[in-house]
Order: C-alpha cells, then sequence, then structure tokens
C-alpha cells in the first residue's frame, strides 16, 4: 500500500510538470492557433536562466525564481514578435517548422555559453534533498512542492482567465480573431502575452523540475512527453492540460513499477494513440463543427 | 522568353516538356552516371547519400508536400525498413526480395498509421506519429533476438543474383537506378488521377470529397506509398552503413526528414532532392567554416543544431518555398529579363484559419 502511493505520489508531481508544459501548449494554441515546439526549451531556458541568478549572480532563491520568470517571458514574447507575428496566417505546418526552429537554436546557443552550457548542473534550491514522512511514507519535497506550486499556479491561472479584463480578451480573441478585433480587442499584442505567459509557465515548470532532475542542455526533450499531455486533456483545455498532465504521469509511474521493462517509455504514447482513436478530442476537448 | 506551342496531345503528358528540359536532365543523369569517375571515393559517398536520403525525402515529399498530411514520425518507416532489409538479408535472402519486402512491410505499416489519418487531422496526425515513432523505436530497442537491441545488427553486403556487390560503385550505381525509378514512379503518380486525387485533398477536404474523392482509401494509400518509398531508402540507409541501432531512427531523424523537404521546398519534387543536398551538405560546410570561428563557437557541440535552425527559421520566414521556390524566382528574373516584378511570387495575407471548425 505504501508503495502504491508512494508510486501515486511521484507519478503526480511528474505529472504536474507535464501538465505545466502542456499549459503552455495549450495557452499558445488557443491564442494562436499553433503548436510551439520550443515549449520544451523555454523550459530549459528558464532552468538555465535560475541557475544564472543563483549561482553566478547569487541572488536569492525567490528573487532569482522571479527574475527567470520574467527574463523568459519577455524572451516568450520577443520570438512572438519578432518571428512568430509575420507569418501568422500561413499554413500551420510552416509555424511548427519554425518552433522546431527555435528549439534548435536555443539548444544550440546554450551550449555555446562557457562554463554552464556542456555540463550537468544541479540546481541550488534550499529545499534540497529535505524528506519529509509521514507514517510509513517518504515524501520528497522537491515533489510536493512541485504539486503545491503547481496547484497555485493554476489557481492564479484560473483567475486571470475568470475575472481579470486581460483573460477575457483572451478568451474572446481564443473564440474567433476576426471578430474580437471588430470589438477592439488588440489581438496582435494578446498574442505576444500568450506566448510570454506561454513562455513563463514553462520557466516555472523547469525551476521545478531542475532539483528532481538536474539543469542541463537537451532537458527540453521533456516536452515531447507533454504533447501527449495536451491530447488527453483536449488540445484547447487549460484544466484538461493539467488533468492529461497527471494522467500520463500516473499512467508512466504505475507502468515503470508494474509492467515489463519499455514500457515506461512509451506508456505515454500508447495512451495517446488510444485517446485519438477513442476520443479525437480529449477528455475537455471542445468539439465544434462547422456548417458548409 | 519560351513559348510553348503544342501541336500534339503526346505533348501534354510528355515528361520533358522542351528541349531545354531534355537537354539538361540528360546532361544531369550524364553526370550521375560518370559520377564514380569524376569524384573522389568520399564525396561518392556523399552523394549516395544524397541519392538515398532523396528517395526518403520523395516519400514525404508526396504525404507531406502532396497530400497535406503531415508525419513527425517518418523516421519509423526508415526504421522498419532498414531492419527488415537487415534481417532479411543476413538470412540469406537475395536483395530484390529482401527489398520488395522492405517496402512491403513498410507500406503495410504506413497503412495502419494512416488508419488514424481519417479521424483526425492536423496537430493531432502529427501527434499520432510522433506517438507511433516512439513506439517503433522502443520495440526496434526491446525486440532483442530479432533486432539486436540497443547493440545494433550488422548487415551484409547486397547480393543481387548472386553477384555480391562489394564496392562503393557497384552500390553507388544500384542506388542512382532505385531513385530514378521511384521518381520516375512519383512523377507519374502525381499527373495520374491518384495524384491528383491527392493534391485535391491537400488544397481542400471538403471539395476534393464533394468531388467524389474517397478520402480514406487515398488518405491511407498515399500514406502506404509514402512508407514504403521510407522503407526503401531505409533498406539502402542499412547496406550503405553496414551497422544500424535503433537510436539511428529517433525523433531527431524525424525532424530531420521534415527540414528536408521544408528547406528543399513543400510540394516539389525538385525540394526532395534539393533538401538531400542540403541536408549531406551542410556538416561539411559547417566542418570548412569552423576553423575560422574562436574555438568558444566551434567546440560548442550545439554549432549544428544552431545552423539547422537558423536556416530553418529564415526559410520559413523568408523562403517558404523553399530552395525550389528560390531557384524558380531567379530562373524567372532571367526568362522575362527585364520585366521581373517585386510581387510577381508575394504571398498572399490571409487571416488565421481555424482548424478547430472542420
Amino acid at each position: 500500500m505504501v508503495q502504491f502511493f508512494q508510486l501515486l505520489i511521484s507519478g503526480v508531481a511528474q505529472g504536474c510538470i507535464y501538465g505545466l508544459i502542456a499549459m503552455g501548449f495549450v495557452l499558445i494554441y488557443k491564442a494562436t492557433e499553433t503548436v510551439s515546439f520550443a515549449q520544451g526549451e523555454f523550459m530549459m531556458l528558464g532552468a538555465f536562466t535560475g541557475l544564472v541568478g543563483m549561482t553566478v549572480l547569487g541572488l536569492p532563491y525567490w528573487l532569482s525564481v522571479l527574475g527567470a520568470v520574467l527574463v523568459v517571458a519577455l524572451l516568450g514574447a520577443l520570438i512572438e514578435l519578432a518571428v512568430i507575428r509575420p507569418i501568422l496566417g500561413q499554413p500551420a505546418f510552416s509555424i511548427v517548422m519554425l518552433t522546431i526552429g527555435i528549439g534548435y537554436v536555443a539548444r544550440g546557443l546554450i551550449t555555446m555559453v562557457p562554463g554552464i552550457g556542456t555540463d550537468t548542473l544541479a540546481l541550488p534550491v534550499p529545499y534540497k534533498d529535505e524528506i519529509w514522512r509521514i507514517s510509513g511514507l517518504v515524501l520528497n519535497v522537491e515533489q510536493m512542492v512541485v504539486i503545491a506550486a503547481t496547484g497555485v499556479l493554476c489557481l492564479l491561472l484560473f483567475v486571470l482567465f475568470r475575472y481579470s479584463k486581460l483573460g477575457i480578451a483572451m478568451q474572446a480573441s481564443s473564440q474567433n480573431q476576426l471578430a474580437a478585433y471588430y470589438m477592439g480587442i488588440p489581438v496582435k499584442r494578446l498574442n505576444g502575452i500568450a506566448w510570454g505567459l506561454a513562455a513563463a509557465v514553462a520557466c516555472l515548470a523547469g525551476l521545478l523540475l531542475a532539483p528532481i532532475t538536474f539543469v542541463h542542455a537537451n532537458m527540453g526533450f521533456i516536452g515531447l512527453k507533454a504533447f501527449p499531455a495536451a491530447v488527453v486533456g483536449g488540445f484547447g483545455s487549460l484544466p484538461g492540460a493539467i488533468v492529461g498532465g497527471v494522467v500520463i504521469g500516473l499512467v508512466e509511474s504505475f507502468s515503470g513499477f508494474y509492467l515489463p521493462d519499455g514500457f515506461k517509455d512509451t506508456a505515454a504514447y500508447i495512451v495517446v494513440l488510444v485517446m485519438l482513436m477513442v476520443k479525437p478530442n480529449g477528455l475537455f476537448g471542445e468539439k465544434l463543427r462547422k456548417k458548409v | 522568353m519560351r513559348f510553348l506551342f503544342k501541336t500534339d496531345y503526346a505533348q501534354d503528358v510528355a515528361l520533358a516538356k522542351h528541349g531545354g528540359h531534355r537537354f539538361w536532365y540528360s546532361a544531369l543523369l550524364l553526370l550521375l552516371i560518370t559520377a564514380p569517375w569524376l569524384f573522389s571515393e568520399y564525396w561518392l559517398a556523399q552523394l549516395t547519400f544524397v541519392l538515398i536520403y532523396g528517395t526518403a525525402a520523395l516519400g514525404i515529399m508526396l504525404l507531406a508536400g502532396f497530400t497535406g498530411l503531415f508525419s513527425l514520425g517518418h523516421a519509423a518507416f526508415l526504421g522498419v525498413g532498414a531492419y527488415t532489409q537487415a534481417v532479411l538479408t543476413n538470412a540469406g535472402v537475395p536483395f530484390p526480395v529482401a527489398l520488395a519486402g522492405s517496402g512491403a512491410l513498410s507500406a503495410a505499416v504506413g497503412w495502419v498509421v494512416g488508419l488514424p489519418a481519417l479521424r483526425v487531422k492536423g496537430i493531432y496526425l502529427g501527434m499520432a506519429t510522433l506517438s507511433f515513432g516512439f513506439i517503433v523505436e522502443e520495440v526496434l530497442a526491446r525486440w532483442e533476438s530479432v533486432t539486436g537491441g540497443n547493440a545494433g545488427i550488422h548487415i551484409k553486403k547486397p547480393e543481387l543474383f548472386g553477384w555480391v556487390l562489394e564496392s562503393e560503385v557497384q552500390f553507388y550505381f544500384l542506388c542512382l537506378i532505385i531513385t530514378v525509378v521511384s521518381t520516375l514512379g512519383i512523377i507519374n503518380l502525381l499527373r495520374a488521377p491518384t495524384g491528383r486525387a491527392f493534391v485535391a485533398i491537400r488544397d481542400s477536404e471538403i471539395s476534393a470529397q464533394s468531388m467524389g474523392i474517397h478520402l480514406a482509401r487515398y488518405k491511407t494509400l498515399s500514406f502506404a506509398i509514402s512508407a514504403a518509398l521510407a522503407g526503401i531508402a531505409g533498406a539502402l540507409y542499412a547496406h550503405k552503413l553496414q551497422f544500424i541501432s535503433p537510436d539511428q531512427f529517433n525523433i531527431l531523424q524525424s525532424i530531420d526528414l521534415l527540414l528536408m523537404i521544408v528547406i528543399g521546398g513543400l510540394g516539389s519534387v525538385h525540394g526532395a532532392f534539393f533538401g538531400a543536398i542540403f541536408l549531406i551538405t551542410m556538416p561539411q560546410l559547417i566542418a570548412m567554416v569552423k576553423d575560422y570561428l574562436p574555438t568558444v563557437l566551434a567546440q560548442a557541440p550545439g554549432l549544428q543544431g544552431l545552423v539547422y535552425g537558423l536556416v530553418l527559421i529564415a526559410f520559413v520566414l523568408f523562403e517558404p518555398m523553399g530552395l525550389y521556390g528560390r531557384w524558380l524566382k531567379v530562373r524567372t528574373y532571367f526568362e522575362i529579363f527585364p520585366f521581373y516584378r517585386e510581387g510577381m511570387f508575394k504571398r498572399q495575407k490571409s487571416f488565421q484559419k481555424s482548424d478547430r471548425l472542420k
């Protein structure tokens, strides 16, 4: 039983990371109807920025987290302005290739940073290697922080989208860009903000993941596991992204323990294939049909 | 400027439309045939790789460029072809039979993967093929009794009718023949009703369907042909390298295949080969330029990725038609000199079309 809870918690924690990255996909997908393959790389950049803040600049933990989120959010918005905005309206595939290109560039640039780029580094967080013991259950504080932070972030995003003017404008723009534009909503600026927001969420995911794994140039590949999360949740749904992430995390964690070798890495993808066959719109996906 | 005066229906279906085509394509063929005596062994090997990747690119071009279906897991078909070839050849099956087997098995797998394409489209199809790619890679790594697992598998030299192709030159000619045959096959396919149906599906599924095109049949057919070509390319790839392991067919290889057709030019047969040339020569160019760069840049392992990324971004932003589009522009400029205008190939601005409302 203890084993079961242990797997449950580590699965949920891992799933929260997937969910956070998937949330970035969904934010961008809803705003600009494109899928960003650079989301994992934003996560990697976030972890590196936080690392630079903590070790090179010697800032305290909270300050460097805040700084990293701001820097990466700004970077996301700038990338949107520089390369995504000019080609909006082109086939979705071009934009996908473009984001793959951005990912390549980010990974390449990081390896060129002298000293840290090519190494595998640990993020010095205050809660590193701490453990709570509750009646036989060994809780890794790093994982608990991931779960708690994801919860708080979800709440914040929920409030943003439900009550703030910005969030409501973003909802409108995601439903129909042209109509939103006619209503006086600055759609282009909102797209920039959506990219910034997605980058910020990815950055947080990176900072949360870094103590569990390590910081290195290829950590962005975990973003490929977040696609299944987004698909399972339904590509257009923010709560779906988190639920999908947790589902994928749990499936992975349990299949790694109960099923033979090799299933841990593919379980997520098998779930996606099944999901696409059974319910292509995902758990929370919207089902819209255009009448001809 | 050239004006084509057609006096015969045969001219409409002719592969080479005019004397210029005939001259230049014959010259290209001549160059390729004499290549073993013109180039050094190293460059001949690179040329062989261009032919192999060109065949694979033809397959994915048919799928992505002409049918409008995107596969993010195409390396899996390459892998299926390569492993089938390796297993069959090592079991003593002659080359033509083994090649047909690799093509057929890849096509069958492609047909199965094409089935979800009937229900999902756009990014969901990308996800389905991506997942499929990961699963195939894992199967190749885990099915050790057949594939040799992560340790990889060696493959014998190809054997044609009791005649073993020992040298690089002989293998080059084998690749050349297969590539030429598959290119002609694809060109013929594209001007036949099947190819027209593919293009119609790419341009608008709804109108294709209302013109009586059976979407399910043609989409799966496109997947199957594309996978078969990738499988054949994979078989040649296995023979060329003589050693294959699962990590040669991972997601990065799939992305390389896509990169190839985007940079070559989506929706053109020429583009497949331009892309293959780019993909093979780029690492050489980078290696050449490396000596002139500061050591921090030159020694960084991500240099190649950085260059690929920048080139990809530049092409999507400034030349969405790829290298072939650039060539068309240059050619048009000289053909109609001095009447070339700025806006002749201008992209149309359009509103974001929603995938969600299908």
